[in-house]
């Protein structure tokens, strides 16, 4: 089955003078691309105004970055079913502005995503409403009941790219195990939250702080006792797997453990926790409760480095939109989930303006990796390539405001935050979908 | 054919080594061999019609069914029959009992009626094993839990020889719930023995661990398994595995591991198609096919019959007394 496609634009440009960081080609140099029918047509140091021929319109982007447009493996969005919090429309909106082309959805919707007929409605939706790419997980199992395996086979055929029940980890090993056996027979990577439900009644990370706070806290093994077992099975199966998050210091060493023994294993972790710890929940902000939680300063710079040393493959958003309803409430009752899409992009630069991890590898978490995951062919620059990039100015400085962001839900965690470097414009299928308010390229 | 119209001769001589047939594992090529031979005769008289025979003459043939089985029950009992044996069938039911002690309760009161041949099926693997210790009589296993089933084994060995004229150099494929059948695991071994390249198909979930170290060929995708084959083997998928614990839907199933033309025809042109029986029908294997020129399933169930006559002639030469008429 073919999925539907994202309306592009076919018109002939030429995008010169920038910095090109394409992970996925090993480029970081001064250079240009030409675009034509929604695909990169060249790409590199020599694509200048003058190469890009008589008639074409050129861009100048004055030495600023050029990169791959974002993929986000972790979106939540509330089409179908709640839709006051977010649809594909206006998450799509948010993840233009933060420099995102590609949406992977989350299957926990109402209904759950776990039947073909549900997956082609996301397809249609997002073809006919949003302005990025949209590719849904499905559900592992039917409702997210954790008991009984969906069609993954025919859930592949209708385009879903990989099969997740979301914020729920599967819990029951036999059916986790069957899960991981048959999706592997489809080449259907596996993403699971892991959490151990049972240890994570708390609302934050376990320890002095929610101590002080008087909060319940949910400890670091309830992360590390799922993925331990996962890779139990893992090993069993010989299914790839990808940690949709870990959050902490323990985790991470796990994961380093497992992939020196050569398991099929990735994982991925939140930008939040990448830049955010325990602290900031502060007076009981809840736009800082978070599944998993923020963790400690040690878990976070353990993180980073992770990150750096390829331990995390991908840095996602996890956007997760709530409205007031669910989030101006005391601190325990509140939902978890902080919206992301917005911020995605300035968010994991401060990552590179305080020296924690370089740009190219920066890029390479949100761009070649996830593709490389999922089986996409955006996520690089090369000539063939859909024409998704995004225009960077690294140094421009923006205050995230409530009324500037595009999610329909504000609860952002850097909310009244100053970010620096933000997308200036977006392109997906070589249609700009999102430029900056204040003048963008010069043509 | 004159030859098979003729009764055996007077004092047949021994063509298996054991008094029990409870798996296939244990025997020979030369001991399969020599059973096919002989079941290619019953198949011939069996067509006559006077099918009636004194090979079991005055034997007592017990039927034990602790699971119930239509097919190969009236298949054996037929077989009893024909060959002029007392058949009795005794289904036993196995509610509220506790099972090994039913079993083994059970053999020990059957015994004391001294009979000379025992047909068994159970649903615990190594219950033939069990009963053939505790009891004087030959112990044919008819399908023990998930481990043997020989004479499916050898019905559709007899079935492929009487149609390809050979099993050496054949390529068979076993198609379906592997983990769970008894069938796959006696066909496996008796192809294997004649000489045949064995493939097995299924979703892994399907499939039991170690079946990489069986000698066959293992396939997850069906198409790439069925390519050239001469041999189709569909396995039955058992009702309680259909939905959500090993395989997600039936839908599923049969899109991806369920036979139809379209799999079919990456198989080597007219290659048979066969199925053990009772087929579920749209969920294995499609309907057009199971009826279709290239099915043999069919012309399985009289094979059964020749087979297991065979069988139980052959045991009966090794009871004290054997060979008498």
């Amino acid at each position: 089955m073919m999925a539907p496609q994202i309306r592009g634009d076919a018109t002939r440009r030429a995008f010169v003078n920038a910095r090109l960081i394409d992970p996925a080609a090993g480029l970081d140099q001064q250079g240009g691309i030409i675009i034509a029918d929604g695909r990169i047509v060249a790409a590199g140091p020599s694509v200048s105004g003058a190469s890009a021929g008589a008639g074409t319109p050129v861009a100048d982007c004055r030495g600023r970055l050029l990169i791959p447009g974002l993929i986000d493996m972790r979106v939540f969005t509330g089409e179908p079913g709640n839709e006051h919090r977010e649809t594909l429309a206006s998450a799509s909106a948010a993840a233009a502005a933060g420099g995102v082309t590609t949406m992977i959805v989350m299957p926990s919707t109402d209904p759950v995503i776990d039947d073909a007929a549900l997956v082609d409605f996301i397809l249609r939706r997002a073809r006919d409403t949003a302005i990025v790419r949209v590719a849904p997980m499905a559900a592992i199992t039917k409702g997210l009941n954790g008991l009984l395996m969906t069609e993954i086979g025919t859930l592949k055929e209708a385009g879903a790219v990989a099969v997740t029940d979301g914020r729920r980890a599967v819990t029951n090993a036999r059916v986790f195990r069957r899960a991981l056996a048959y999706a592997k027979d489809f080449g259907m990577l596996v993403v699971q939250h892991v959490e151990e439900p049972e240890l994570a009644t708390g609302v934050m990370n376990e320890g002095e702080v929610a101590t002080r706070l008087g909060l319940p806290g949910i400890p670091v093994a309830a992360e590390v006792i799922m993925l331990e077992r996962d890779l139990r099975l893992v090993e069993l199966t010989g299914a790839p797997y990808h940690a949709a998050q870990i959050s902490s210091a323990t985790a991470l060493e796990v994961i380093r453990a497992a992939k020196a023994r050569g398991l099929p294993v990735s994982c991925g972790a939140s930008i939040n926790h990448l830049t955010l710890n325990e602290h900031d929940v502060g007076a009981y902000r809840t736009f800082y409760k978070l599944s998993p939680p923020l963790r400690s300063e040690a878990d976070r710079k353990a993180l980073v480095d992770g990150v750096r040393d390829g331990t995390i493959d991908v840095i996602v958003s996890s956007h997760d939109p709530q409205d007031a309803d669910t989030k101006r409430l005391p601190f325990a009752e509140a939902a978890f989930g902080a919206s992301g899409l917005d911020t995605l992009l300035s968010a994991a630069l401060i990552l590179h303006h305080t020296g924690e991890v370089g740009l190219p590898r920066l890029v390479e978490t949100m761009t070649a990796a996830p593709a490389a995951l999922l089986g996409l062919e955006t996520g690089r620059l090369t000539p063939g390539a859909p024409a998704d990039f995004v225009i960077v100015d690294l140094d421009r400085s923006w205050q995230v405001r409530d009324e500037d962001l595009k999610t329909r839900s504000k609860n952002s965690p850097h909310e009244h935050r100053t970010l620096t470097g933000r997308a200036i414009e977006t392109v997906v299928a070589g249609r700009s979908v999102w430029r900056s308010p204040v003048a963008s390229t010069d043509s | 054919m004159t030859q098979a119209a003729e009764s055996p001769s007077p004092t047949p001589p021994p063509i298996l080594k054991s008094r029990h047939i409870l798996s296939i594992a244990p025997l020979s090529r030369e001991e399969i061999i020599a059973v096919l031979d002989l079941a290619d005769r019953y198949v011939e008289l069996n067509r006559q019609i006077r099918k009636k025979q004194s090979v079991l003459s005055g034997r007592t043939q017990i039927n034990l069914f602790f699971e119930s089985s239509t097919r190969t029950q009236s298949s054996f009992e037929l077989a009893g029959k024909r060959l002029g044996a007392d058949v009795m069938n005794m289904s036993v039911s196995t509610s509220a009992v506790a099972k090994g002690e039913t079993l083994l309760d059970t053999a020990m009161t059957l015994n004391a009626m001294q009979p000379d041949l025992l047909i068994v099926r159970h649903h615990a693997s190594g219950a033939a094993e069990l009963l053939a210790r505790k009891v004087s009589c030959a112990v044919i296993n008819a399908g023990d839990g998930q481990h043997e089933h020989p004479t499916q084994a050898l019905l559709d060995a007899l079935t492929i020889r009487r149609r390809l004229k050979r099993i050496e150099g054949l390529v068979v494929a076993i198609s379906g719930d592997v983990a769970h059948s008894r069938v796959a695991r006696s066909n496996l071994l008796l192809f294997q023995k004649l000489g045949a390249e064995v493939r097995l198909i299924a979703p892994s979930t399907l499939l039991p661990a170690g079946v990489d170290r069986l000698g066959a060929a293992i396939y997850r995708d069906m198409r790439e398994g069925l390519k050239g084959v001469d041999v189709v083997m569909m396995l039955r998928l058992q009702l309680e595995r259909m939905s959500g614990a090993y395989i997600p839907s039936t839908r599923e199933y049969y899109r991806f591991y369920g036979l139809d033309a379209d799999k079919l025809a990456v198989a080597k042109p007219g290659a048979l198609v066969m199925h053990p029986g009772p087929m579920n029908r749209g969920v294995e294997i499609d309907s057009g096919v199971a009826d279709g020129v290239q099915s043999v399933i069919r012309e399985q169930v009289e094979m059964g019959v020749a087979v297991r006559m065979a069988v139980l002639d052959a045991l009966a030469r090794n009871l004290p007394g054997g060979g008498n008429r």
